[in-house]
């Protein structure tokens, strides 16, 4: 790992750890996306099984927004993020630092919230419950990634919070589909997950490529 | 040379429109399965083609942009006002797609809309566009060019990757009137000849459409361009 992806990761971290905003945030709003689910949809029996899935991802991905657009606007103040753009090293690699960071708050509220979701829910994997450890990471991954990238074009406009997931979230909509469909196959046992795991994984490839490629562009714009 | 072409090509296009509307009401001849209604497949298709094009022309534009920008901004800015052009007018296309399909629809299927895999890309295609027309609303100068730009080539790469998943989810769309198994398809020649034409038609129509909206943006381009150098003379 190259020192200035790992600075970066390191910043980032720390600064999360010492204020604990994103994943408290996200944390408290995705639980009270669940808790608004339940009360909309009222999740007994085996439609809880049938929802579940859909509502978990949505949950999170409403969740993660917020934090996402906490990310760059953090790096305004004090013009740290010029002082980024002048720095002689690659945007990629801040980037790349950026995602994992919020990867991972993403993925403990994640962890957080699954009792929750097996006690309200009633849940019982019917499927391999097992695949559940490879589909929500790559769901998350696609979020994060192209969160991530989105958020650091959004920061360029006005209206910047409010911009973020009006472009994410259409172009988040395949993943979306696919992380949905290979949690509710897992949790319902009626078909096979796998076509929908690999499917998530080309998307991350292609879509993670491409943000490392183009985040300069995006970055240096002016 | 270029005036009368510039007065010629409405002339036929309107021309070529009647003769269409002509041909698909007049001429051919009703499906022998869903009678009168299919014949809004003669403004649905051409509609759904000119769509794809133009988003196409954008993508075309972007890439264009972004090739461009550093070392020949007058090329950048062509390209950007084409990228422009061709996601608005894209976007107005998908509309009338988004409108006549369900319309026939609700006719031919009973229902008014489903999850199938051609109609959720065209829908979420139309989302993409409709957020990179709002991007571009909410950003100013230069920047958003540049931004607007990377979000058009993400929105393409979006497409296949939307049509591929939801083919595996679940699709009911009737298979295409052209290259698609051969028991489907049109079987009367009047009824293609119809298609034909209004797809020329529509085709027109979109390029004339798609054309006067890069010229307003290129005049755009130059005001800006004007009115940025007034205030730099006025400040120095």
């Amino acid at each position: 790992m190259s020192s200035t992806l790992w600075t970066h990761l390191a910043k980032d971290l720390r600064i999360e750890w010492r204020s604990k905003d994103a994943i408290n945030s996200m944390l408290f709003f995705a639980f009270l996306v669940v808790v608004l689910f339940s009360m909309s949809f009222d999740p007994r029996g085996s439609f809880a099984q049938q929802i579940a899935g859909g509502v978990l991802s949505v949950a999170t991905m409403f969740a993660s927004v917020s934090a996402l657009n906490q990310a760059w606007a953090r790096e305004i103040r004090h013009q740290v993020m010029d002082a980024q753009r002048m720095a002689p090293t690659s945007g990629a690699e801040l980037f790349l630092a950026k995602v994992l960071a919020n990867f991972f708050f993403v993925s403990i509220v994640q962890i957080a919230l699954a009792p929750v979701f097996l006690v309200m829910y009633n849940l019982h994997a019917e499927g391999n419950a097992w695949l559940l450890i490879l589909v929500l990471p790559l769901g998350t991954w696609a979020l994060v990634a192209n969160g991530t990238f989105f958020a650091a074009l959004a920061i360029r406009s006005r209206n910047r919070e409010l911009l973020l997931p009006l472009i994410l979230f259409p172009i988040f909509l395949p993943a979306l589909l696919g992380m949905v469909q290979a949690t509710t196959n897992i949790l319902t046992g009626e078909s096979d997950p796998w076509l929908w795991i690999k499917m998530l994984t080309g998307y991350d490839i292609i879509f993670t490529t491409v943000s490392l490629l183009l985040f300069d562009v995006v970055f240096h714009a002016e | 040379m270029k005036k009368v072409l510039l007065t010629l090509f409405p002339l036929i296009t309107i021309l070529l429109m009647a003769w269409g509307y002509h041909q698909a009401i007049y001429v051919a001849p009703d499906d022998a399965m869903q009678g009168y209604i299919f014949r809004i497949i003669y403004y649905h298709v051409p509609s759904a083609t000119v769509a794809f094009l133009f988003f196409f022309v954008s993508l075309i534009g972007s890439i264009g942009y972004l090739a461009f920008r550093r070392n020949s901004p007058n090329r950048a800015q062509v390209a950007d006002a084409w990228a422009l052009a061709g996601a608005e007018v894209g976007v107005v296309f998908c509309t009338v797609v988004l409108t006549t399909g369900p319309l026939w629809g609700r006719r031919a299927w009973g229902i008014w809309w489903t999850w199938d895999a051609r109609l959720t890309t065209t829908l979420v295609l139309w989302l993409i566009y409709v957020s990179y027309l709002l991007l571009r609303r909410f950003a100013a100068g230069p920047q958003m060019q540049t931004l607007a730009a990377v979000l058009g080539i993400f929105g393409a790469l979006d497409v296949p990757i939307v049509y591929m998943s939801n083919r595996w989810w679940r699709t009911q769309h009737p298979a295409p009137v052209f290259g698609g198994d051969p028991g489907s398809g049109m079987k009367d020649p009047t009824m293609v000849n119809a298609l034909l034409w209004n797809m020329l038609a529509w085709f027109c129509w979109g390029m004339l459409v798609l054309f006067l909206r890069y010229q307003v943006e290129r005049r755009h381009q130059q005001y800006a361009a004007i009115e940025a150098q007034e205030a730099l003379e006025a400040s120095a």
